[in-house]
């Protein structure tokens, strides 16, 4: 796995980093494995959570993110590795002798119980003398906004306010760790948007360390602190949402994240920090230097749409910008921002996307328009093929 | 949709064949004559004569005894049954077990009767109240262990997740939170178990000892000398008793279904 800051442009590699500022972090996952049967799940896998952070595990279906967070739950044992929580190996420590609670994607709400008996169920197990359960559960449902919804049923309350339930039942114990699996998926798309805010704020309020597992990018990108992309039962990159999006460390999480266009070429020329590449049906471009040496002349590049700009004409200015012509073959349109598939004179296809700035719409491409697409040398990721 | 004419028929040729002897059955139990095929005039008397027939009722009050301890066991093992098949990891041969399980629904009730016989003779037991018990525990608790299997399979296994989560260890989780939520589907098997003992007439005979007839081996060894109209009467009774805990058991199901989610046992 490369780090995120070997390949980083000094700007934004000094975007804080916080493990840095912990030396010991509250969760350490060292090389753990799990298969089930022939399967797989979770391969060798090691991971630093610091406290207090808010932390996303990200992949596709069958990743073994669920896997790894019911691990750190105590409902599946490692076949290997440690489970450090706080500098103690939980990794054979059942489920409810653990200060880690879980938020589970259905959220388990226990039909039979009213919304307070819900929330009061962890303290009662907790032999916690009755005011100062009655005070917990009141400041609970008082924190998640459930005022006179105390005595209702779970099936009485909406996907949104069960959602509610779920959580404070969740944090009443005031674990260490809480893991969400899945938390907004049952939510509709506005929902999960005012509850993704609601979320981040009441983490930031009460410092709990996060850790949530979802497929959904959007909500990690903007929830976490840091984000675990996961593959295959292991790591792929570890870095903060920014770091993520702008220097993938592997073609496949340029891919995955967010949309790109990956161009492979070869490095003829290598001259003061710049990179001369001719790429395939691109012509020859000008790319940054990666910090990391590359292992070989063959590599990929990697470039945002939206990091790319069209024009009528070459740009005046084009000292040190790549300009390569084309022509605009599909146009879809989005709202906030277009979206043109250029077919570039060289032979690639080129995604690129516009913001709509102007309501009258007098600058868009049509389908046929001869274009000239630009972008600077740093806007392109140099990656290893 | 309305029903169609033939449909009417045939639904009240159907329910007729049904209902049709049990309600010559109830009617006659009302009967003043002394003779069950003459009808002589409205009369209760043979309902005051079972209640002063001093070995009816104590087949009566056999039957009770027996189908109270062996619904109660029945509920508790067959319960213990289903948990295991539903919970438990998925060990090899489950399957087999499963299908084992169910097996004695289908079984011949004279195989049943006949095999326990020879198990309590082979072991010296003394027929009698226990052998019958034991017998009918056996008999019932697969149905119970049906219906609170289904119940148990539409369950959400993260609610036991859960209460493991919030501190519960795994038998206190389920008391807490999986028991509330099969209770009905336990009630209405322990009626289903109860119904099943009071009706049962070939295994009892087979497991019953001298002095301990069960209601339905009284009733029979008193038809095989001729039908008395008492006879009707203690039937219309226990039809009376049976259908109460029919209607209980599909109530307490309906319950059970309408708590939580999916599946309904009967």
């Amino acid at each position: 796995m490369t780090t995120a800051t070997d390949i980083l442009p000094d700007a934004i590699a000094e975007a804080p980093l916080i493990v840095a500022a912990y030396p010991m972090p509250l969760l350490r996952v060292d090389g753990v494995s799990k298969k089930f049967g022939a399967f797989t799940a979770v391969d060798g896998l090691s991971l630093d959570i610091q406290a207090g952070e808010f932390f996303a595990l990200l992949g596709p279906s069958g990743c073994g993110k669920t896997t790894l967070l019911r691990m750190l739950a105590g409902f599946e044992t490692p076949d290997a590795g440690k489970i450090l929580l706080d500098g103690e190996d939980i990794a054979a420590v059942l489920p409810h002798q653990r200060p880690v609670n879980m938020m589970f994607q259905n959220y388990a709400l226990f039909p039979h119980l009213s919304v307070r008996d819900n929330i009061a169920f962890g303290l009662k197990r907790a032999a916690l003398p009755k005011p100062e359960i009655a005070a917990r559960v009141a400041e609970m449902v008082a924190l998640v906004k459930l005022g006179g919804l105390e005595k209702r049923k779970p099936d009485q309350l909406s996907g949104g306010q069960k959602q509610r339930v779920a959580l404070a039942r969740a944090l009443a114990r005031r674990p260490q760790l809480l893991l969400l699996d899945e938390p907004l998926a049952a939510l509709d798309k506005k929902l999960r948007e005012e509850t993704q805010a609601e979320l981040m704020e009441l983490q930031r309020r009460l410092g709990t360390t996060f850790v949530i597992v979802t497929h959904d990018q959007d909500e990690a990108m903007t929830m976490a602190d840091r984000i675990g992309v996961m593959k295959d039962g292991r790591l792929e990159q570890v870095a903060t949402p920014r770091q993520l999006y702008e220097a993938p460390a592997s073609r496949w999480i340029a891919g995955f994240v967010g949309d790109i266009n990956l161009i492979e070429g070869e490095v003829t020329l290598q001259d003061a920090h710049r990179l001369t590449v001719a790429a395939a049906g691109a012509g020859m471009l000008t790319v940054a230097e990666p910090k990391a040496p590359l292992p070989s002349r063959a590599i990929c590049l990697a470039i945002r749409p939206e990091k790319i700009r069209l024009s009528r004409r070459a740009p005046t200015s084009a000292g040190g910008l790549n300009s390569i012509e084309g022509v605009v073959t599909e146009v879809g349109y989005l709202g906030g921002l277009s979206v043109y598939k250029v077919q570039l004179d060289h032979g690639a296809t080129l995604r690129v996307a516009l913001a709509n700035t102007n309501r009258l719409d007098v600058d868009a491409y049509g389908v046929g328009q001869k274009v000239v697409a630009w972008f600077a040398p740093d806007d392109c990721v140099v990656l290893p093929r | 949709m309305r029903l169609s004419r033939f449909n009417i028929a045939a639904l009240a040729f159907g329910l007729a064949f049904l209902y049709l002897p049990i309600v010559v059955l109830v009617i006659y139990s009302f009967n003043a004559s002394k003779l069950v095929t003459v009808w002589g005039g409205w009369s209760t008397r043979w309902y005051t004569e079972f209640f002063n027939d001093r070995a009816m009722l104590d087949a009566a009050w056999m039957s009770a005894r027996v189908g109270l301890v062996s619904a109660t066991a029945a509920t508790l093992l067959g319960t213990l049954a289903a948990v295991a098949l539903t919970r438990g990891a998925r060990f090899r041969g489950r399957t087999l077990m499963s299908g084992m399980l169910y097996a004695p629904l289908v079984m011949p009730e004279v195989i049943t009767g006949l095999s326990l016989l020879l198990l309590f003779v082979a072991l010296d037991a003394e027929r009698g109240f226990w052998t019958v018990t034991i017998a009918h525990t056996s008999l019932t608790m697969c149905f119970v262990a049906v219906v609170v299997q289904s119940r148990l399979a539409g369950l959400d296994r993260s609610l036991e997740e859960a209460a493991m989560d919030l501190g519960c260890d795994p038998a206190r989780a389920f008391v807490a939170v999986t028991l509330p939520l099969i209770w009905p589907a336990m009630a209405a098997g322990w009626m289903l178990a109860f119904t099943l003992s009071l009706d049962d007439l070939v295994i009892a005979s087979f497991t019953t000892g001298p002095g301990s007839a069960t209601l339905p081996i009284r009733i029979y060894s008193e038809v095989r000398l001729g039908v008395k109209p008492e006879i009707n009467a203690i039937c219309t009774l226990i039809i009376g008793f049976i259908a109460v805990l029919i209607v209980g058991a599909s109530l307490a199901s309906k319950l059970s279904s309408s708590r939580g989610d999916s599946a309904a046992p009967l």
